[in-house]
């Protein structure tokens, strides 16, 4: 029905496909060829051209997102740890399986100064990202910032900017077991005001979902990570 | 093959008022609504489709008469995929940020059906120069409206403009425009604003052919 219509309003250019000869399938084949050849091309040129940029863009977004949770840190190297506790330096391309990354940051002399590793978990809308900074010596987290997240604006994304919520993260007990195979404790997020143990994150009231993703993404990251770090940690004490 | 020649300035200009993509023809409504949050995004997602739009239109037109119309529309759909993915590239090379404001949007261009209903409706029966340039003014008629809405929305939900605070720190930002029934609202007194120009504009043009009937 709406063909007829698209035709009678177009004479000439969109006729009735029965009363013309069909296109030979050569014809059809040699068109949808070229173009797909041109198209290619353009895709390949504009993939290459701009590639120095944008990873470029993606070095800077992530030292900025570390030095903003270890700011003293002057420059990071990037590692992965394997599941069988071996660190070696990241790689190009995908992570190998089970294998996290995190990214040592050194101060002005080469000394290590944190850690920080990224952990996400399903907020009220998408995945919160977040950003966590730790440190070796306390053995707690000392900052966290959100890498991305599509929380309601002014609601859930309260995460970023509520002091009270943000003060949970100066030092964040994520301490190991004697045996090094987990954390001691469970970090938890805890319903408004009922924070008791440097474990324990006190949600935002009215926010609790987002707040509960932010504790539940450092949990499993850390649970992870830190066994497979601690002990491993003499390897990158100095920027090499 | 055209009725009447058209002039390059009408065929620009077409998209920018009488045919504005969104508040006239309404169309590619999906990133209308998502990414209207800040006028800095709608500048940029209203330029990326222009960029999309103007490109693959010109390559559309220039290969027309080798396109049969059997495989026209799978054609197309390459040809803008190509420019929608070369946009994706670009917007990753000039700033991350922008990259992560508009998310799946930047991909979901090929989608939109202003730019497919442009390369069936004027690029294929046009020639190059002519298609581009109607192309852009269609492509800048969009980015036109997104910026009113995304400015509305902005100015209200979070009391700035392009990112600069208007109201001190005093305003209560007024949420719900930021969040998605704002663009709703925002779009619904656009284009109650815009009917009721139209129709004045109309009504004015009437009356001036009929003085001229009556002299």
């Amino acid at each position: 029905m709406s063909t007829e219509k698209l035709s009678s309003a177009s004479p000439g250019t969109e006729p009735g496909a029965e009363d013309t000869p069909t296109t030979p399938t050569f014809a059809m084949m040699r068109t949808l060829g070229i173009v797909s050849a041109i198209c290619g091309m353009i895709i390949v040129g504009s993939y290459l051209v701009t590639l120095p940029a944008a990873k470029a863009n993606r070095r800077i977004a992530t030292e900025r997102a570390v030095f903003k949770v270890l700011p003293e840190a002057k420059s990071i190297n990037e590692y992965i740890s394997l599941p069988g506790g071996v660190i070696e330096s990241a790689k190009e391309g995908d992570l190998p399986p089970g294998a996290v990354k995190f990214y040592a940051a050194y101060d002005a002399g080469g000394k290590l100064s944190g850690i920080a590793a990224e952990g996400s978990a399903k907020g009220y809308a998408e995945a919160v990202r977040i950003m966590f900074g730790y440190k070796p010596e306390c053995q707690c987290i000392v900052g966290i910032g959100v890498v991305s997240m599509r929380e309601t604006p002014g609601i859930g994304d309260k995460i970023q900017v509520d002091k009270d919520f943000l003060a949970n993260f100066e030092s964040l007990d994520v301490k190991l077991n004697k045996e090094l195979t987990a954390l001691a404790n469970k970090v938890e997020t805890v319903r408004h005001g009922t924070k008791a143990n440097p474990w324990q994150i006190d949600a935002i009231t009215g926010a609790t979902v987002t707040s509960r993703a932010v504790g539940k993404g450092i949990n499993d990251a850390a649970q992870l990570l830190m066994p497979r770090l601690l002990p491993k940690l003499e390897k990158i004490k100095e920027k090499s | 093959m055209n009725p009447a020649p058209v002039s390059t300035w009408t065929e620009f200009t077409e998209g920018l008022w009488e045919r504005n993509p969104v508040f006239v023809m309404v169309l590619g409504m999906c990133p209308t609504m998502a990414i209207t949050t800040s006028a800095i995004n709608s500048i940029s997602m209203g330029l990326a489709t222009t960029f999309v739009l103007t490109t693959s239109c010109l390559l559309i037109s220039m290969l027309r008469h080798m396109i049969p119309k059997d495989v026209r529309i799978a054609t197309y759909i390459v040809i803008i995929a190509t420019f929608v993915t070369v946009v994706d590239y670009a917007i990753q090379a000039i700033s991350l940020s922008m990259y992560e404001a508009l998310g799946a949007y930047i991909q979901l261009i090929v989608a939109n059906c202003l730019v497919l209903g442009r390369a069936e409706a004027h690029a294929a029966r046009n020639p190059p120069w002519a298609s581009a340039v109607n192309a852009t003014g269609i492509g800048l008629g969009f980015t036109l409206g997104l910026t009113m809405i995304g400015a509305v929305r902005e100015i209200l939900g979070s009391g700035t403009l392009l990112g600069i605070s208007l109201f001190g720190s005093h305003y209560q930002p007024w949420v719900v425009m930021i969040l998605p029934p704002g663009g709703f609202f925002v779009m619904g007194l656009w284009l109650l604003l815009f009917s009721i120009v139209r129709k004045h504009r109309k009504s004015a043009a009437d009356a001036v052919k009929e003085g001229c009937h009556g002299a």
